[in-house]
């Protein structure tokens, strides 16, 4: 049929149906880009930081502050003395000879100081503060070493060594951001159940307005079914309509969120905290499927909403 | 009393809208297959409502109704929708769907019961041709007259062949020579088996018609006045029982 026999047009609350579907799909997109950012932030930290650890040695004790050190030493390790160093070579002999650890390197002088940088600033040296010395250790993720008998081995031979995995700090950072995950997903599912509400009050508004034409189809012989899907298409399509308007806006709003995140990226991307904006192939395609979905959940709706009116005809 | 079943059987059919007074009361009429009815009475006598009880728009209140031979108090909702589909009904205010052409509304009928496109148009063409509005095809009902609209509303109400056909004032607002025409039409599906009952305010057409009539006076139905020339068909057997 070219035209539907409810004369849809002339309803009035219908009309607002894309807009307000238009806002939804648009808070639903924003929602959906947040899960989907963190999921790849968090699987990236968990990658960066899993395959690796930190192995702590005391700090040696450091002379008085003395500017020509920084002129004169300029090894992989900061300065020490000899004797303090041999726990140093012994603890590296001792992780390089462990099974499941790869590579074990003692940061170098540049290495510190461009940690403690962003937070003490350029002024300081490493030779200046009494710091640990640190050992990157990268270990096979598939086989890791047993770490509680690795500590053991390194107190021996280094009291007071630390073994720290990071697992502390990404737990923490991890359970942050699925409570902000659970909580854009709670956002998502909540614009989903305002969405449904919004469409069976447009559809019951709908089914008021055009009573008469609707009991003029149900006498005519009209199944239930009949009638509930002129409603369905109309709300599909307005719905789908509304949806990809709401996309295009939220696309526009992503845009602007990637370059305000990249630039806020002032501190480097060592210690970037602020996940950038990086999509997949498939997060696109699933910001593409809501208006879809929003003329689904629309139709449906509308559909269920009509059919459980009609019961009460005759 | 036939012994076919009757197209329309009511007993003791009582009907209120809410708590409001009986708006019928004890209605019991068999109307058989093939019969053709006036339905005569003042304003507010209860004919609209009596109508609304034949084409399934209302359940009434009290006592029983049968359509087609079956007793519509033991049917499900569902199985109403196959019997709507035999009724024709013309409505006083024609209910046409303003933003369809008057082909699309002669076309619905048959649309709604599934009929293929490639079906319905020669038919409804045809009718709408036979009804003096063959130019008038692609016209919204309200660029039309209210005779005209009423010829489309009648011609919905007979594009699907229907075995009973209702029509409430159809000549109302039609011109003498076309309500001749339209009581022609009317004829012509009568002799074809279509059972009628046309609800009038215009004596004349029903006392002109010769067919035996029901008359409907503050709810309750009674004999109508002596038609002025013997029917040919058969009259309804009417029951009035006292309230």
């Amino acid at each position: 049929m070219k035209n539907p026999a409810i004369p849809f047009d002339r309803g009035g609350t219908a009309r607002f149906l894309p807009w307000l579907v238009a806002l939804m799909v648009f808070l639903a997109a924003l929602s959906l880009a947040a899960v989907m950012t963190l999921q790849h932030a968090l699987e990236g930290w968990d990658a960066s930081l899993s395959g690796s650890l930190t192995v702590e040695l005391p700090p040696v004790s450091i002379p008085a502050p003395n500017p020509k050190i920084k002129t004169i030493q300029n090894n992989d390790a900061p300065p020490a003395k000899a004797g303090q160093n041999n726990d140093l070579a012994a603890v590296l002999a001792l992780l390089r000879a462990t099974p499941g650890i790869g590579n074990a390197q003692p940061l170098g002088r540049d290495d510190v100081a461009r940690l403690i940088a962003p937070f003490l600033g350029n002024a300081l040296s490493p030779e200046d503060l009494d710091l640990p010395r640190l050992i990157d250790v990268r270990i096979d993720a598939k086989s890791p070493p047993d770490l509680a008998v690795l500590q053991l081995k390194l107190i021996a031979i280094a009291p007071g060594a630390v073994i720290d995995d990071h697992r502390l700090w990404l737990d923490r950072l991890f359970l942050f951001a699925r409570s902000v995950q659970i909580t854009a997903l709670v956002i998502l599912a909540l614009i989903g159940i305002v969405a449904v509400l919004t469409v069976m009050f447009v559809t019951r508004t709908g089914l008021l307005v055009h009573r008469e034409a609707i009991e003029l189809l149900h006498l005519m012989g009209a199944r239930d079914g009949y009638i509930a899907h002129q409603f369905e298409r109309e709300a599909l399509r307005l719905g789908l309509v509304g949806g990809i308007a709401g996309l295009l806006l939220s696309g526009l709003a992503l845009l602007a969120l990637g370059h305000a995140a990249a630039a806020s990226a002032f501190l480097g991307d060592a210690v970037n905290l602020v996940p950038a904006l990086h999509l997949k192939g498939w997060n696109w395609l699933a910001l593409a499927g809501l208006p879809l979905a929003a003329g689904l959940v629309a139709g449906l709706t509308a559909r269920l909403t009509v059919l459980a009116t009609l019961v009460r005809l005759p | 009393m036939s012994s076919f079943p009757a197209m329309v059987r009511f007993e003791n059919v009582g009907m209120r809208y809410g708590r409001g007074p009986e708006v019928l009361r004890d209605i019991s009429l068999s109307l058989e297959p093939g019969s053709f009815h006036f339905l005569t009475g003042p304003s507010g006598a209860g004919k609209t409502t009596l109508l609304r009880l034949i084409y399934l728009a209302e359940r009434p209140s009290r006592g029983l109704i049968s359509l087609f031979g079956k007793d519509l108090s033991g049917l499900a909702r569902r199985e109403l929708t196959p019997l709507r589909r035999k009724i024709g009904i013309v409505f006083q205010d024609f209910r046409l769907i303003p933003h369809l052409s008057a082909f699309d509304n002669v076309a619905l009928p048959l649309r709604v019961a599934g009929t293929p496109e490639s079906k319905l148009r020669d038919n409804v063409r045809e009718l709408l041709e036979w009804v003096g509005l063959a130019d008038k095809l692609d016209a919204r009902p309200p660029t039309l007259s209210g005779g005209e609209q009423q010829r489309i509303a009648i011609a919905r109400a007979v594009i699907a062949a229907p075995s009973l056909l209702i029509a409430d004032e159809p000549t109302g607002n039609v011109d003498d020579a076309m309500a001749l025409r339209l009581l022609h039409l009317f004829e012509q599906m009568n002799k074809l088996g279509t059972t009628l009952v046309i609800a009038t305010h215009n004596a004349g057409l029903a006392a002109g018609s010769g067919r035996p009539g029901l008359h409907l006076e503050n709810g309750e139905l009674t004999r109508a006045p002596p038609p002025a020339k013997a029917g040919t068909n058969q009259g309804p057997t009417l029951t009035v029982a006292a309230s």
